[in-house]
C-alpha cells in the first residue's frame, strides 16, 4: 500500500513537472533573413515586426497550447543561399520546427527544397517554411510543397492588380520594365508583359532589363537610358537597397512620370521619395495603414512605432503569420506534428488585423486576400514611413485577388 | 636508408613512410572516426563537415602560398567549379540514369578543378608575385561575374542545386543523414592530407619551395621556374575541386558566393591565421576559424570583429601564425626548459582571460545598447542581468579591461625573463 | 546623341571619383612597395566621418575635417601596424592590409550599423545644374568635378615643383640615400601615408552621398580601385588618372546602351536557334553589354597583364 502511493505520488509528481515545463516550453520560431549586408535593413524591420506580433498578438493573448509562448529566433544568413541552409541546420539542431523567410526568393527556392528534402529524409522531426515574403511564382507552382506556405501574394497577383490601374490611364503610352536579375525579377518582368498585352496592346515596352541584384554601384546610366526612351511610365520589383538607388538616380536625373513598384516603401525609400514622389510612386501591396481600418489596427501600429521608433510597419502580413501559426497550433492540439499543423494550416480562412480576409489556398498554399493600390503621398496619413511624414494611402482595392487564378502546383500531402 | 634504420619495426623493408611518421597520421585517423561518437549531435556534424572541407581547401591553398609562395586571391573559383560540376553530376545521376556511387564523386570535382586550374594556370603563373596575385584576383572576380552571366552552368542567382541520395547505395548507404555524410568527408580528408603531404615530399614539392625561396637559382639549376609553379597549381586545382565536390555533397547547393573574392579571401585568412610554415598550419587554422564562425557566432553577433581582431593581432605578432606559436615551444621542449616558462604562463593565463572576457565585455554592452528595442534595455551577460543602457556597466568593464590589461604590462618583463632564459642567447642567431 | 553626351559627362564623375582613390594608393605603392588593401576602407571611414560630422554641423565641415580624422589614423596605422609588420616582409605586410580591411567593415558596423545612413548632399548643391534633352545633371556633380581636377593639379604640383615633392620623389627610387642625405625617410613614409589615406577619405565624404553610405561600400570599389592602378601601370599618378577615366567610362557606357550579344551574332552571320530556351547557346544569345560591363575592367586588368605587366603607363615591372 505504501510502495503504491509512492508510485503514485512519484507519477503524479513527474505529471505535473512534465505539464508545467510542456506550458513552459517556449514555442521556438526560426527567422532566417538578412541582418547584415546591403538588404540588412529590411531584414532588421521584419525581425522586429516578428517580434512585436508574437508578443502582442499570441503572448499576450495567453499564448498557444494554454500557456506555451512563441519565441521569434534570428537567424543572420546574409542573403546567402548558402548560409541560410547552414542557419536552417542550426535552427532544426536546436530543436525549432518552424522556419520563417521572406527576403529574397532565391533563398526561398533553396530553403523550400532543403526542407522538402529534411521532411523526407527525416520523419521524425519534420519543418513547417512560412513564406512571408518570397513572391515569386514558382513557390506556389512548380516548386511548392506540402510543408511551404505562402503568406504574401505572389508577384502574378500583384500584377494583375497594379496593370488593373494602368489599363485606365490613358497618358500611359510607353513602359519601362527594370528588376533584379533573379527569379523574382524575372518573374516580375513577365507578368507585367503577360498582362499589359493582355489588357493594353497599345502599350510599348521600351525597355525590359535585369541587373544584378545588391552588386549596383550607381543606377545613373540606368537611369538615363529610362529617361532618354521616353517612357511615360516605369515598373520595378526592386526592393532594399537597389530600390533606394534606382529611386534616388531616376528622380535626380528628372524623371518626373509614374513609377509603379511592389516595395518602394520604408527601409529610408520613402524618405529618399519623399515630396519628389508625391503623385509618382505607386506600389501594390497587401495590408492597409492609411486610412486606418479599424481603431484595433490603429493602436497596434502606433505600440510598434512607440516601442521601435526607427522602424515601421513595412509588411503588415507579419500578423497573419503569427495568427494563423498560433489557430493551427490550436486547432492540431500539438505543437510538434507538423503534418497535423500543415493539415490545419491549409484552408483556413482568418480575418486580418490589417481588415481583409485571408484564405490559404488549400491546392497550392498561396494566401488569397485583398490586394491594394497604394499611393505614396502625404495627405491623409495617419501612419507615416521613416518619420518623414510620408506614406502610403490606399487608392483601390482589389476584393481577394486572383482566388481563382489557375495553379500548376502538384503536391505531395503526407499521411494525415 | 638512416631514418629506415631508426625504426625497428620497419627496418630492412622498403617502406615510403617510416612508422615514426605514420603515427601522427595513425593518430588523426583514430581521431577522426572518434569525434562523431563524442559529439553525435547534429549542429557538430555540421561542424564538422564544414571544419573537413575547409581544412582540405585550406591545405590545397598552402600548397601555393606556403609552399610555393604564390599568394591567390581568386583560389575559390577552382573549389567552385569542382563543386558545380558536381552538382551537375549529381543532377544527371538523378535526372539521366548515370551510374556513379557518391564516394567517388569527388574524383570527378578534383580532375574538373585540375582541368581549369591547368588552362588558367597556363598563364596566370608565368609571373610570381604581385603579377600572379593581380591576375589571380582578376580571373576570381571575371569567373564570379560570369556565374550570373552563363545561367546554364551555374544557375545563376539562385546557384544549382540537386540531391545527394539519389545515386546507387554504397554497400547499403544512402547518404540521407549527416553521419553518413561526415564519414565520407572524413575518408577523403585523410586521403587528400596525406597525398599532399606525400606531394610536399616528392621532388618537385622541394623543387617548388626552392622556386619559392629563390627563382633564379632554381633556373640556373636546369629547372622551369614556370613549369613548377604551374604543376603545383594544378595539383593545388585539384584538390580545391575535391573540397568543392564535398561541399556539393555537404550543402547539395552552390551559389555565385561559392566563386566570389569574399570566400577566397577567407581562405587566405584561415591559412595565415593558422601558419603558412607549417604542413600542419592550415589544419590548425580551419579549426579555429570554423569554431570562431559557428560556435562563438552562436553567442555574439559580433564574431566577426572579435575574429578580425585576432587575425591582425596574429599577423603583427605571430607571422607564423597560431602554428607557428606553438613551433615556438619546440626549442625549449628539446632543451628540457619548458617547465621555466611555466610560472610566469601561469601568472597571467587569468589576467589574460579577464582582460580579453571584459574588453568583449566593453564591445557588447555598447552594441546592446544601441541595438535593443525601446523597452529592452536588459541583456544577459556571462550569467548576470543588467540594464545595457548608462554608464555604469561599460564603465566597470571597461575598469576591469584597464585594470587587467596594467596587470598583464607588470607581469610582462617577467615572461621575457623567463623566455630568454629558456632561450640561451647562443642559440639565437 | 544627347543620351551619349550624359553620359560622357556621368563617366567623368565615377572616373575622377575612382582617380581619387587611385592617386593616393599608387603613391603608397610606389613608396613602400606594398598594395594597400584596405584603401577603400579609408574611403568609407571618410564616408561615415563625413556623415556623423554632418549630422552636427553640416556638410561643409565635414569636408575638411573628415578627411583629416582619417589621415591621421592612416598615419597613425602606418606607424604602429604597418612597420612593425614590414619587417617580416611583403606578403605579410599585403595581409595586414587585407585584415584591417575586414576589421575596419566590423568597426563601421559595430559603430554605426549594418544599413545604409541618410548622408544627404548639401542643399547649396541640391539642385539640377542643368539638363539634356530631360536629363538633369545635379550641380553636386559638378562640384565633384572641379573637386577632383583640383586635387589633380595640387598633388601634380607638390610632386614635381616643391622641395618635399622632389623628397618624395628621391625617397621613391633611392631610400638609404635620401636617409643618408639626412632626411627622415620613415617620417616621409608616414606622411606619404596619411596623405594618400586621407584623400580616400575625402573621396568618401564626396561620393557618399552619392553612392550612398554603407558597410559594404568599401568592398564594393575595393577590387576595381586594384584594377585602375594596375590597369594604369603601378605607382604613375598619369597612369592612374588615365585608368580611372577609361574605366570609369567604360563602365558607364556598357550599362546605358542595351546592346545585345543577339544583334552582334546576327550581324556575324549566325542564325538563332528557334528553340532557345532549352539551347546550350542560350546564355551567350540572351548576353546584353550591360551585363557584361560589370566584368570588362577585370577583363582589361587580366590581358594589360598578360600583354604588359608594368601598365599602360607604368615604367617598371609590378
Amino acid at each position: 500500500m505504501n510502495r503504491f502511493t509512492t508510485i503514485l505520488l512519484a507519477a503524479g509528481i513527474s505529471a505535473a513537472t512534465m505539464g508545467a515545463t510542456y506550458a513552459a516550453d517556449n514555442i521556438k520560431i526560426a527567422f532566417i533573413d538578412p541582418l547584415s549586408g546591403p538588404f540588412a535593413a529590411t531584414g532588421k524591420q521584419g525581425l522586429a515586426q516578428y517580434k512585436f506580433a508574437a508578443e502582442e498578438l499570441v503572448n499576450k493573448k495567453g499564448g498557444v497550447l494554454g500557456g506555451s509562448k512563441f519565441e521569434i529566433v534570428a537567424f543572420d544568413n546574409k542573403i546567402s543561399a548558402k548560409e541560410s541552409l547552414i542557419q536552417l541546420k542550426v535552427a532544426i539542431d536546436q530543436g525549432i520546427r518552424f522556419i520563417v523567410q521572406g527576403n529574397s526568393s532565391g533563398v526561398a527556392n533553396a530553403l523550400t527544397d532543403a526542407i522538402k528534402k529534411h521532411n523526407r529524409r527525416n520523419p521524425e522531426d519534420r519543418v513547417i517554411f512560412l513564406n512571408y515574403s518570397a513572391v515569386d511564382p514558382a513557390l506556389t507552382n512548380d516548386k511548392c510543397n506540402f510543408w511551404h506556405f505562402r503568406f504574401d501574394a505572389n508577384a502574378d497577383i500583384k500584377m494583375d492588380a497594379l496593370t488593373d490601374i494602368i489599363k485606365d490611364n490613358g497618358n500611359i503610352k510607353k513602359v519601362y520594365l527594370i528588376g533584379q536579375d533573379y527569379s523574382f525579377g524575372k518573374a516580375v518582368a513577365a507578368a507585367a508583359v503577360k498582362f499589359l498585352g493582355e489588357k493594353r496592346p497599345d502599350i510599348e515596352i521600351v525597355g525590359n532589363e535585369l541587373h544584378p541584384i545588391g552588386k549596383v554601384k550607381d543606377f545613373t546610366p540606368y537611369a538615363r537610358k529610362i529617361i532618354a526612351s521616353g517612357a511615360d511610365a516605369m515598373i520595378t520589383g526592386n526592393w532594399g537597397s537597389d530600390m533606394v538607388g534606382l529611386g534616388k538616380s531616376v528622380i535626380s536625373a528628372g524623371f518626373k512620370n509614374p513609377i509603379f513598384t511592389y516595395y518602394a516603401a520604408t527601409d529610408g525609400i520613402t524618405k529618399t521619395f519623399g515630396e519628389a514622389g508625391e503623385g509618382v510612386v505607386k506600389l501594390v501591396g497587401e495590408g492597409q495603414l492609411n486610412p486606418p481600418v479599424s481603431d484595433r489596427a490603429d493602436a497596434y501600429t502606433k505600440a510598434f512605432k512607440a516601442k521601435n521608433p526607427d522602424l515601421d510597419i513595412g509588411q503588415p502580413r507579419i500578423t497573419n503569420v503569427m495568427e494563423m501559426l498560433a489557430r493551427a497550433i490550436n486547432d492540431a492540439g500539438s505543437a510538434t506534428d507538423m503534418v497535423k499543423i500543415g493539415y490545419a494550416l491549409e484552408g483556413m480562412e482568418h480575418d486580418s488585423l490589417w481588415g481583409t480576409k485571408v484564405k490559404m489556398r488549400t491546392v497550392d498554399h498561396q494566401a488569397i486576400q485583398n490586394v491594394h493600390i497604394l499611393a505614396h503621398t502625404k495627405s491623409g496619413i495617419t501612419h507615416d514611413y521613416d518619420n518623414s511624414g510620408y506614406g502610403l494611402k490606399t487608392e483601390s482595392t482589389v476584393e481577394m485577388a486572383s482566388a481563382d487564378a489557375p495553379t500548376t502546383c502538384k503536391m505531395d500531402r503526407p499521411a494525415q | 636508408m638512416s631514418r629506415i634504420a631508426n625504426s625497428p619495426l620497419t627496418a630492412g623493408t622498403r617502406s615510403l613512410i617510416p612508422l615514426s611518421s605514420a603515427l601522427p597520421w595513425l593518430i588523426a585517423i583514430a581521431f577522426l572516426f572518434g569525434l562523431p561518437v563524442v559529439f553525435p549531435s547534429g549542429s557538430a556534424l555540421t561542424i564538422m563537415n564544414q571544419m573537413a572541407i575547409t581544412i582540405i581547401f585550406a591545405l590545397a591553398y598552402n600548397m601555393l602560398l606556403g609552399q610555393g609562395g604564390m599568394l591567390s586571391f581568386g583560389h575559390a573559383v577552382y573549389m567552385g567549379l569542382g563543386g558545380f560540376f558536381c552538382m551537375h553530376v549529381l543532377n544527371w545521376v538523378e535526372n539521366d540514369g548515370l551510374w556513379l556511387p557518391l564516394p567517388l564523386l569527388p574524383i570527378l570535382g578534383g580532375l574538373f578543378g585540375l582541368l581549369f586550374a591547368f588552362l588558367i594556370g597556363g598563364f596566370s603563373t608565368r609571373r610570381a608575385g604581385t603579377v600572379f596575385a593581380m591576375i589571380s584576383l582578376g580571373v576570381g572576380e571575371l569567373i564570379a561575374a560570369c556565374s550570373i552571366i552563363i545561367v546554364v552552368f551555374f544557375g545563376g542567382e539562385e546557384g544549382v542545386s540537386g540531391d545527394r541520395t539519389m545515386g546507387p547505395e554504397f554497400f547499403g548507404i544512402d547518404f540521407a543523414q549527416q553521419q553518413e555524410v561526415y564519414y565520407l568527408s572524413a575518408v577523403w580528408l585523410i586521403v587528400s592530407a596525406l597525398a599532399m603531404y606525400l606531394f610536399s615530399r616528392t621532388p618537385i614539392g622541394r623543387i617548388a619551395n626552392a622556386v619559392r625561396d629563390n627563382e633564379e637559382r632554381a633556373e640556373f639549376l636546369g629547372y622551369s621556374q614556370r613549369n613548377v609553379r604551374w604543376i603545383s597549381f594544378c595539383a593545388s586545382g585539384f584538390f580545391c575541386g575535391i573540397a568543392g565536390a564535398l561541399f556539393a555533397i555537404n550543402f547539395e547547393i552552390l551559389t555565385e558566393e561559392n566563386l566570389n573574392l569574399a570566400t577566397s579571401g577567407e581562405i587566405l585568412l584561415v591559412t595565415f591565421l593558422g601558419g603558412v610554415g607549417f604542413f600542419i598550419g592550415p589544419i590548425i587554422g580551419a579549426v579555429v576559424f570554423i569554431l570562431l564562425k559557428t560556435v562563438l557566432g552562436l553567442y555574439t553577433e559580433l564574431w566577426a570583429l572579435y575574429a578580425g581582431i585576432l587575425f591582425l593581432l596574429t599577423v603583427m605578432f605571430f607571422p607564423n601564425g597560431l602554428t607557428g606559436l606553438i613551433a615556438m615551444h619546440v626549442g625549449p621542449y628539446k632543451r628540457g626548459r619548458l617547465g621555466v616558462l611555466a610560472l610566469p604562463y601561469i601568472k597571467m593565463v587569468g589576467p589574460l582571460m579577464v582582460f580579453i572576457l571584459s574588453g568583449a565585455a566593453v564591445f557588447e554592452i555598447l552594441f546592446h545598447s544601441r541595438e535593443a528595442a525601446t523597452g529592452e534595455g536588459e541583456m544577459t551577460l556571462y550569467g548576470l542581468t543588467f540594464s545595457s543602457h548608462g554608464i555604469l556597466p561599460v564603465a566597470v568593464a571597461a575598469g576591469i579591461a584597464i585594470a587587467s590589461f596594467l596587470l598583464l604590462h607588470r607581469l610582462a618583463p617577467q615572461l621575457r625573463e623567463a623566455w630568454d632564459a629558456a632561450n640561451p642567447v647562443d642559440r639565437r642567431s | 546623341m544627347s543620351l551619349f553626351a550624359v553620359n560622357i559627362l556621368d563617366g567623368l564623375v565615377t572616373g575622377l571619383l575612382l582617380f581619387m582613390l587611385c592617386s593616393g594608393l599608387t603613391l603608397i605603392f610606389s613608396m613602400m612597395g606594398v598594395l594597400n588593401f584596405a584603401h577603400a576602407s579609408f574611403y568609407m571611414l571618410g564616408a561615415y566621418f563625413g556623415y556623423q560630422i554632418s549630422a552636427y554641423v553640416g556638410f561643409w565641415p565635414g569636408l575638411i575635417f573628415a578627411p583629416i580624422i582619417v589621415g591621421v589614423a592612416g598615419a597613425l596605422i602606418e606607424r604602429y601596424g604597418l612597420r612593425r609588420v614590414h619587417q617580416f616582409g611583403h606578403v605579410p605586410e599585403l595581409i595586414f592590409t587585407f585584415g584591417l580591411a575586414l576589421l575596419i567593415e566590423e568597426l563601421v558596423q559595430f559603430i554605426w550599423g549594418k544599413s545604409q545612413k541618410a548622408y544627404e548632399a548639401p542643399l547649396a548643391l541640391d539642385f539640377p545644374a542643368f539638363a539634356i534633352a530631360g536629363n538633369s545633371f545635379p550641380a553636386y556633380k559638378v562640384f565633384m568635378i572641379f573637386m577632383a581636377m583640383g586635387i589633380f593639379l595640387v598633388l601634380l604640383y607638390i610632386l614635381t615643383k616643391t622641395r618635399i615633392g622632389m623628397i618624395i620623389q628621391a625617397a621613391l627610387s633611392y631610400p638609404a640615400t635620401v636617409q643618408n642625405l639626412g632626411h627622415n625617410v620613415p617620417l616621409v613614409f608616414m606622411g606619404v601615408f596619411g596623405v594618400g589615406t586621407a584623400m580616400a577619405g575625402l573621396a568618401g565624404v564626396i561620393a557618399g552621398p552619392v553612392l550612398g553610405t554603407f558597410p559594404g561600400m568599401a568592398f564594393q570599389l575595393g577590387s576595381i580601385v586594384f584594377v585602375t592602378i594596375v590597369v594604369g601601370g603601378l605607382g604613375s599618378l598619369w597612369g592612374a588618372l588615365v585608368a580611372s577615366l577609361l574605366i570609369g567610362w567604360l563602365q558607364t557606357f556598357a550599362a546605358a546602351y542595351n546592346v545585345g550579344m543577339s544583334d552582334l551574332l546576327i550581324a556575324l552571320g549566325f542564325e538563332k536557334p528557334l528553340d532557345l530556351a532549352n539551347s546550350a547557346l542560350r546564355d551567350l544569345w540572351s548576353l546584353t553589354l550591360p551585363q557584361v560591363g560589370p566584368i570588362l575592367p577585370y577583363l582589361l586588368m587580366v590581358l594589360i597583364l598578360i600583354m604588359r605587366p608594368q601598365g599602360l603607363l607604368g615604367k617598371r615591372e609590378t
